[in-house]
């Protein structure tokens, strides 16, 4: 199987993997205690959690805290509904992890453009009165990068708290500047399944979600897990040393996969995106039968999150693509593990596909 | 465990099964996104919904399952997204509960057993009772709670954290429960729910009523920890009533001693000296107990659940709880320790 879906997740590093297993210890080890208890192995557990909580931090800006969460979707959830905004407005690019919780708070939430480039227009004008703007950092499903520090600094001339969901950008771009609130996710950046974090600026004040045993200052309860939470540290610390290497890597990926798929249009800025990330459309292409056909191969038709529920992707309908064309795009994730050599076979294999179902025709497909 | 020292706060939290462990690392092999459509995304769901299956044959539930990041999660889905309004909490249910009840009319329990009173006219809506309590282990009688709440038109949600994989669920509407307290990992639980119609959705994963990648690997090790069983409880039983004999003979009080409990939490007072300077010796000599919860251990407010059920000398009560591996040595050593902290 060559795994080309690192949007979707990431393989867990064997470092991050590694820092786990003293805290995963049965009944003869030092690694299983509750971090909340006082007690000198709670004292241990506690002391694992703050290391991996400062590793984390340091993929994020200085001047604000780190919170543990379930995951991005959770920290992004305790964000929206726990910073009392009344009035929202988002990006029409943003994973549902934000825009639904936005609506359910703010019906009449306004979405903020993209071009068809699937970039917000830094100058664009927020709605008057807004009180939270939402726009991500990198986007899931093109991969394009988002000014962030402009519209953050737009949102605060407006009075407006800004979050960003850092979850494709975290440990592999530098961290968004001026936002309030950061979401990131774990299992995107080579860590487990289970732990995110927001990142609240000092002085941004919150109301929990989940109350109970008052956890994280009281802004999430429940357990905090050590092992997740050292492997999460584990996988931030790695990410954090190698960020340009990765990136140089994805780079020589990224082009190779170009070359490779020369009927393929791309969708997205070719300039202002994430290299980890080729999302385009082959004219004519059937992505359920090009996925059918090439089952050794795991790649994408949207965002993981979408895919099974067949809806067309609401991004590629944000920046203009018509129907027929979304539904010819495939996604392309690489990541830290994908190898050249599994690029260029998969890619290969993908343009022959493509070109055969062009020739033999799939006419009636449309 | 460090040299020479002693857990028995297995109620915070309990070692890692080994087949728990196992799973949970065969889990981070299958790393793939359950809701990808690819070959390695629908092998990650069908390990997903074959746990599902696996836990619902354990538990013996034929509802729905969703899972969730543990107990405290599941709790606050189940308060804040119920098709009908909370209309009442025990008066000892968990902070996960109480901190998201308001106002809520509290259901009074027996001074002395910690119990919920009989008789108590039951508002109707979704009432929150727990299956055992966490300080004390009294379990409460669900069956006659259930049989009330529903004979006004309510649901019982029960807070079975301490209690899942140890004792039989209860008949209730809506479980909440957590794996770390059974030999599973922390960072996974699930909420039961008898059917969809009880809940309402927020869009996403778990059939719309819990958005987020799901921790597959976590949810792979709860339910190995759930089907490891629970043989070793009438163990526990038998050790926990040595550990009491010797400790009432040394002058100390058992908590709701008459009470039906867990067979694996204890709580104990020690008079004329305070929880939290008995805790401080105890961990000295390396015996991690606790007053109270984790969670709010280290604050010196009282505990909630004392004061509801009048228990004297609440502040001088601290929590034993064992552990699958807890052995006769241990509650010996611990023994000999209380009666040294006990003695003048």
């Amino acid at each position: 199987m060559i795994y080309l879906d690192n949007q979707a997740t990431t393989p867990l590093a064997p470092e991050a993997r590694e820092a786990m297993l003293p805290w995963l210890g049965g009944p003869d080890s030092s690694g299983f205690a509750n971090p909340h208890s006082p007690h000198r192995p709670g004292r241990m557990a506690a002391a694992a959690v703050e290391i991996a909580r400062e590793k984390v931090a340091a993929l994020l800006p200085p001047g604000g805290r780190v919170v543990f969460t379930s995951g991005a979707t959770e920290a992004l959830n305790l964000a929206i509904a726990g910073c009392g905004a009344r009035t929202i407005a988002y990006s029409a690019i943003e994973h549902a992890a934000v825009s639904e919780p936005c609506r359910a708070v703010d019906p009449a939430a306004v979405e903020l453009a993209v071009d068809s480039d699937g970039l917000i227009d830094p100058a664009i004008s927020l709605p008057s009165g807004v009180e939270l703007v939402c726009v991500m950092q990198v986007n899931n499903e093109i991969g394009t990068i988002q000014p962030v520090a402009q519209l953050a600094e737009r949102a605060r001339a407006a009075g407006a708290l800004f979050l960003c969901d850092a979850v494709q950008g975290a440990g592999k771009l530098a961290p968004p500047e001026g936002a309030d609130l950061i979401a990131i996710s774990a299992h995107k950046l080579y860590g487990p399944k289970g732990i995110g974090a927001l990142w609240v600026r000092d002085g941004v004040r919150l109301e929990p979600l989940m109350r109970g045993g008052g956890q994280e200052g009281g802004l999430r309860s429940g357990t905090l897990s050590p092992a997740l939470c050292a492997g999460f540290g584990a996988a931030a610390e790695l990410a954090l040393r190698k960020m340009a290497e990765d990136e140089a890597h994805l780079r020589a990926l990224w082009q190779a996969a170009r070359a490779a798929l020369p009927g393929f249009t791309l969708n997205g800025s070719a300039d202002q995106r994430w290299p980890g990330n080729l999302n385009a459309w082959h004219d004519g292409l059937d992505v359920a039968r090009l996925m059918s056909d090439l089952r050794t191969i795991a790649f994408s038709a949207g965002s993981a999150c979408a895919s099974g529920s067949g809806k067309p992707s609401h991004v590629l309908g944000a920046i203009g693509l018509e129907d027929k064309k979304t539904r010819s795009s495939i996604r392309l994730g690489f990541g830290r593990y994908t190898r050249m050599s599994e690029v260029v076979e998969a890619c290969t294999q993908i343009a022959a596909a493509a070109d055969a179902q062009q020739e033999f025709g799939v006419a009636g497909h449309d | 465990m460090i040299s020479g020292s002693l857990y028995l706060d297995h109620a915070a939290t309990t070692p890692l099964l080994p087949e728990a462990r196992a799973a949970l690392l065969e889990g981070f092999a299958r790393w793939a996104n359950p809701s990808s459509p690819h070959a390695s995304g629908r092998a990650a769901r069908a390990a997903l919904e074959d746990a599902r299956d696996r836990l619902k044959a354990a538990l013996g539930w034929s509802g729905e399952v969703v899972f969730t990041s543990g107990a405290s999660e599941a709790l606050a889905i189940a308060l804040t997204r119920c098709a009908q309004p909370l209309a009442a909490i025990s008066a000892v249910e968990h902070d996960a509960v109480l901190r998201l009840a308001g106002d809520a009319p509290r259901w009074p329990v027996g001074s002395g057993t910690g119990l919920v009173e009989a008789g108590w006219a039951v508002p109707t809506g979704l009432v929150a009772v727990q299956q055992a309590n966490n300080e004390t282990g009294v379990i409460q009688p669900l069956d006659r709670v259930a049989e009330e709440i529903r004979a006004g038109g309510g649901w019982l949600l029960a807070d079975c954290a301490q209690s899942a994989g140890k004792i039989a669920l209860p008949d209730a509407d809506l479980i909440a429960l957590s794996a770390h307290k059974f030999g599973g990992p922390i960072g996974v639980g699930a909420l039961l729910v008898r059917n969809w119609a009880m809940l309402r959705p927020t869009g996403g994963q778990e059939r719309g009523y819990r958005p987020g990648t799901e921790n597959v690997p976590g949810v792979l090790a709860m339910v190995a920890a759930l089907q490891a069983g629970n043989d070793w409880l009438a163990h526990a039983l038998r050790l926990r009533c040595r550990l009491e004999a010797e400790l009432v003979a040394a002058g100390a009080g058992v908590v709701s001693e008459q009470a039906p409990r867990l067979p694996t939490i204890g709580a104990y007072r020690m008079p004329g000296r305070a929880a939290n300077a008995q805790l401080i010796r105890f961990d000295a000599m390396g015996i991690a107990v606790s007053a109270g919860s984790a969670c709010s251990s280290g604050s010196l407010k009282a505990s909630h659940v004392h004061s509801a059920m009048q228990q004297e000398g609440a502040s001088e009560v601290i929590r034993v709880s064992l552990g699958r591996e807890t052995r006769e040595a241990d509650v010996d050593r611990f023994v000999s320790v209380w009666k040294d902290v006990a003695s003048p």
